[in-house]
C-alpha cells in the first residue's frame, strides 16, 4: 500500500496561552480532494503552516508523500506547493522572473515550458512581462497559484484561496485545480465557503480549538449530520411547535427529516391538528448545516 | 526539468542581486554620491590643515575610509532593508516554503550584501581617484578588510533584518549602533590625533579595526598593526557568522 500524501500524527502548537493545535492526527490519501474547515482560530493555518515548514510543531510528526517536514525537510518541500491565504508578492519582479525565480529556489532551471503551460492555464500569458504592482487583485491571486505549481508539486494546499475573489475568477480557478485533481495531484483546501467545500472535496476534516472535531467523506457528513428539512408557515403557528418544530422567524416552522419519506406524514399529521399551510419549502442537506452541529456539539 | 543541488542557493543570490540593482540609483549611486559629497567637503575644509600618518595628505588618507564607511552602511542596509520589507510585505514565504537550507539561506544574502557594498566602495573609489593622488601599498589587505568588514555587516543586517519587527526598529539598530560605530572608527581621522582615554575606547570598536587595515592596504602604514586588525575583525566575524547561523538554524522569528 502506498504512503499517504500527508500524515499528520499527534501534532501540537502553542502560542503562549493559546493552544493552537491540541494534538491533531490526520491522514489525506494520495489523489485526494481533501477540505479542511474550521472556524476562525481553528488552527487551519497553523497546521498547514507546520505541514510547509513555516511554522514549527511543538510535538508530533508530519509527512508529505513520506518525507518528514523537519528531518528530511528537503524531498518533504518539493513535495508540497502551497498558494498562501494572504495576497503577498515581491514588487521588485515581473510574473515572469517571479516564476523563473520560484522555479530556482526549488533547483530547477530552464523551466519555461511548464511556466507557459502555467501561464497559459491560469490566464496570465498576456501579464508574464508585466510587474507585479501591476496586476489586480484576482491576477495577484493567480500569481500565487501558479507559484506554487512551478516545482509540480504532487501535493497542493490552498489556503483560503478564494477569500474576496469574485465570482469569475473562482469558477475558473476550481476549473484549474479540479483538473489538477483529475492529472492526480492531491488537494487540500481550506475555505469559509462551504458551499465550494461541499461540491469539491471528497473527504472533509473540521478543526475546532486545534482538535479534529469531524472527519468523514463529504456524503457521510452530509447524512449523519445534516438532516433534510421541511419548512412550512401555517396559519396558526403554535400548532408546529406543539408537534415538535423549531420555529423561526416570520411564522415559520422548521421540521427536520431524515429522509424525505417522511415529508408526507409530517404534512397528515399538521393536518390532524388543524392547521393550515400557507407556504411550504423543502430543504436539503447542506454542509452548512453540518458545520453549525459540528461546531454546537463538539 | 534538469535539477541542481546549488540551484536554490544560486537563484537567491541571483534574486538578491537583481533586487538591489533593478533599483541602483537609490542602492548603488546615491551612496557614492553621498560619499563624494562628504569628500568634497571634508578635502576642502581640511586638506591644508591636517595629514595623516604624518606626512600623507588628508584627502588621500580620508577616501579609504570613505571607501569603506560607503562599502559597510551599505553591506548592512542590503541584507537588512532586503529582509524586512520581505517579512512585511509577507513575501518571505516564497523563500521559507522552497528547500532551502538556513546555510543556503545565510550564504546568499550575506554574498549579495558583500557584492553591493563592494559596488558601492569600488564606485566610491573610482570617482575619488581624479581628486586624489592615491596607490595601493598592500592590495591584498585591502581586498581582505573589505571582504571581511562587508561580510561582518552584511550578518549584521541579516540579524538585524530578522529581529526587527517595524522599519522603526531597524531604523534605531542602524542609527544608534552601526552609524555612531561606523563614523566614530577613523573615517575623517587617525587615532592617534585623538586624546588618550578616546584612543582607548576607539579600541573597543570593531570598526576602527576594518577601516584601518584597509588603509594599511593603501599607505602601507596604519594606526595599530594589520595583523592585530585582522585578528580582530576575523573573531568578529566568525562570531557573528555563528550566531547568524544559529538564529537562522533555530528559524528565529521566520518560523513561527
Amino acid at each position: 500500500m502506498s504512503l499517504p500524501a500527508i500524515r499528520i500524527a499527534s501534532v501540537t502548537k502553542r502560542y503562549g496561552s493559546v493552544q493552537a493545535l491540541a494534538g491533531v492526527d490526520l491522514e489525506v490519501d494520495r489523489g485526494e480532494f481533501f477540505g479542511l474547515l474550521g472556524p476562525n482560530g481553528a488552527g487551519k493555518t497553523t497546521l498547514i503552516s507546520s505541514l510547509s515548514g513555516l511554522v514549527r510543531a511543538d510535538s508530533g510528526t508530519l509527512e508529505v508523500m513520506g518525507h518528514d517536514v523537519v528531518s528530511d525537510y528537503r524531498n518533504a518541500r518539493r513535495k508540497l506547493g502551497v498558494v498562501p491565504q494572504e495576497l503577498v508578492f515581491d514588487p521588485f519582479f515581473t510574473v515572469r522572473e517571479l516564476l523563473r525565480i520560484q522555479s530556482g529556489y526549488f533547483g530547477i532551471r530552464h523551466n519555461d515550458d511548464w511556466i507557459d503551460e502555467i501561464l497559459a492555464s491560469l490566464d496570465l500569458t498576456a501579464k508574464a512581462s508585466a510587474n507585479m504592482r501591476m496586476l489586480s487583485g484576482g491576477m495577484k491571486r493567480r500569481v500565487l497559484v501558479a507559484q506554487a505549481l512551478v516545482h509540480r508539486p504532487p501535493v497542493i494546499v490552498l489556503d483560503e484561496p478564494t477569500a474576496g475573489v469574485d465570482v469569475e475568477l473562482r469558477q475558473g480557478l476550481w476549473q484549474f485545480i479540479r483538473k489538477l485533481n483529475r492529472d492526480g495531484h492531491t488537494i487540500v483546501l481550506t475555505t469559509h465557503y462551504l458551499e465550494e467545500a461541499e461540491a469539491l472535496c471528497g473527504r472533509i476534516a473540521m478543526l475546532k480549538a486545534g482538535r479534529v472535531v469531524a472527519l468523514d467523506t463529504t456524503d457521510n457528513l452530509l447524512q449523519r449530520f445534516a438532516t433534510h428539512s421541511l419548512r412550512v408557515r401555517l396559519d396558526r403557528p403554535e400548532i408546529a411547535g406543539r408537534l415538535g418544530a423549531t420555529l423561526a422567524e416570520g411564522g415559520w416552522a422548521e421540521f427536520a427529516l431524515d429522509t424525505y419519506d417522511e415529508v408526507e406524514p409530517t404534512l397528515a399529521r399538521l393536518r390532524e391538528a388543524g392547521g393550515r399551510i400557507v407556504e411550504m419549502q423543502l430543504g436539503e442537506a447542506d454542509l452548512e448545516r453540518v458545520f453549525v452541529e459540528v461546531m454546537h456539539h463538539a | 526539468m534538469p535539477e541542481s543541488r546549488l540551484a536554490g542557493f544560486r537563484t537567491l543570490l541571483y534574486k538578491e542581486v537583481l533586487r538591489f540593482w533593478k533599483v541602483g540609483f537609490q542602492t548603488v549611486l546615491a551612496p557614492v554620491i553621498n560619499a563624494m559629497l562628504f569628500l568634497l567637503i571634508f578635502s576642502h575644509v581640511l586638506d591644508r590643515h591636517v595629514t595623516g600618518y604624518g606626512e600623507v595628505a588628508y584627502t588621500a588618507f580620508l577616501v579609504p575610509g570613505l571607501v569603506m564607511m560607503s562599502l559597510l552602511q551599505n553591506a548592512f542596509a542590503n541584507s537588512s532593508s532586503s529582509l524586512i520589507q520581505s517579512k512585511i510585505t509577507g513575501n518571505i514565504i516564497f523563500v521559507l516554503l522552497p528547500p532551502l537550507s538556513y546555510r543556503e539561506f545565510y550564504a546568499a544574502y550575506v554574498i549579495a550584501s558583500m557584492l553591493r557594498g563592494l559596488f558601492v566602495g569600488a564606485g566610491v573609489l573610482l570617482v575619488s581617484i581624479p581628486f586624489v593622488d592615491l596607490s595601493l601599498a598592500a592590495p591584498g589587505w585591502a581586498l581582505a578588510f573589505a571582504l571581511m568588514g562587508s561580510a561582518i555587516l552584511a550578518s549584521l543586517g541579516v540579524i538585524a533584518g530578522i529581529w526587527a519587527d517595524k522599519f522603526d526598529q531597524l531604523a534605531g539598530f542602524q542609527n544608534f549602533l552601526i552609524m555612531p560605530l561606523t563614523m566614530l572608527s577613523g573615517v575623517f581621522y587617525s587615532l592617534h590625533s585623538l586624546p588618550q582615554l578616546w584612543q582607548d575606547v576607539s579600541h573597543a570598536n570593531p570598526f576602527f579595526f576594518m577601516i584601518d587595515g584597509f588603509r594599511y592596504g593603501f599607505f602601507g602604514q596604519s594606526d595599530v598593526s594589520p595583523w592585530l586588525s585582522l585578528g580582530v575583525v576575523s573573531v568578529c566575524l566568525m562570531l557573528l557568522a555563528a550566531l547568524t547561523l544559529a538564529m537562522l538554524a533555530r528559524g528565529y522569528k521566520l518560523r513561527a
